[in-house]
């Protein structure tokens, strides 16, 4: 499984904000894939990109695709996640009051990225970044496993070399 | 029914994106969360929000939103026009509130085939 779409993420750049995930939405309609699927990536890949608009420091989000499914990987070079399971609840934000403003900052987007998503791993560290992986099957037979996968955006880059 | 229909029977002013205004309208979806609009839209809704700014067009591109409407007399910015026209999704303007365009729009059998 090969990359087909690397993008990098800007921090605070609301002007170009989710063209990384529209990018791999036309992407993968293109390929003329599952539109459930689609649909499930075009979510996840939004909430993903704007965590890092919002929240990390300049990132990657990238997209690879063979027979079986469609794999999202998104990196940032941000201050890390201080309590994951608080993060993954419902309502949880840190957003700031402008951006929540703006609409974002709800706090459902990772909730949201657990619910369309058929395997998601999110990883973080301190002053270090954040890495999530998301996996979408075009029918049901892997299950919620990501067993054997080759994560090509984690193997090119780690945390280190994002920013 | 499509996005024109709409447009001139509740006499929305178009602000931009009027090369999609043939798009098919299945089912309206009223929100200002962005984040609850990606979890609960659905594909052919007309999309009632007050937030104006251009990333209401990502959200309408990747859920395959039918239009925009702007309530409360809300107006968009030079760059969501562009970003609408660029998209070729319509951003419709009104004076009224979501609760009574969305209940116009139930009330003219808009809604899902299940309600």
């Amino acid at each position: 499984m090969g990359i087909i779409k690397e993008f990098k993420i800007q921090s605070k750049d609301f002007v170009h904000a989710g063209e990384g995930s529209m990018d791999i939405r036309n992407t993968l309609k293109s390929l003329d894939l599952d539109a459930d699927v689609i649909q499930r990536v075009s979510i996840c890949a939004y909430e993903a990109e704007m965590n890092v608009v919002m929240h990390g420091g300049d990132g990657i989000i990238s997209m690879s695709q063979d027979e079986t499914g469609v794999v999202i990987e998104v990196m940032d070079g941000g201050p890390g996640i201080d309590d994951i399971n608080l993060a993954l609840t419902e309502g949880y934000t840190t957003a700031g009051v402008e951006v929540q403003q703006m609409g974002f900052g709800a706090g459902m987007g990772l909730p949201n990225i657990v619910r369309n998503s058929d395997y998601f791993k999110i990883y973080s560290e301190k002053k270090k970044g954040t890495y999530l992986v998301m996996c979408f099957w075009f029918n049901n037979r892997i299950g919620n496993e990501c067993r054997g996968r080759l994560f090509t955006l984690w193997d090119n880059h780690k945390y280190n070399e994002v920013v | 029914m499509k996005v024109r229909d709409i447009q001139s029977e509740f006499n929305l002013e178009i602000a931009a994106g009027s090369k999609g205004l043939d798009r098919e309208v299945t089912d309206g979806y009223c929100g200002d969360l962005l984040s609850d609009v990606m979890a609960n839209a659905r594909r052919g809704n007309l999309w009632f929000t007050i937030q104006s700014h251009q990333n209401i067009l990502a959200v309408a591109v990747l859920k395959e939103l039918a239009a925009i409407v702007l309530v409360n007399g809300h107006r968009p910015d030079d760059d969501t026009r562009a970003r609408a026209d660029k998209e070729g999704i319509p951003v419709l303007l009104s004076s009224g509130s979501s609760y009574q365009l969305a209940g116009r729009l139930y009330t003219a059998g808009i809604k899902k085939k299940d309600e």
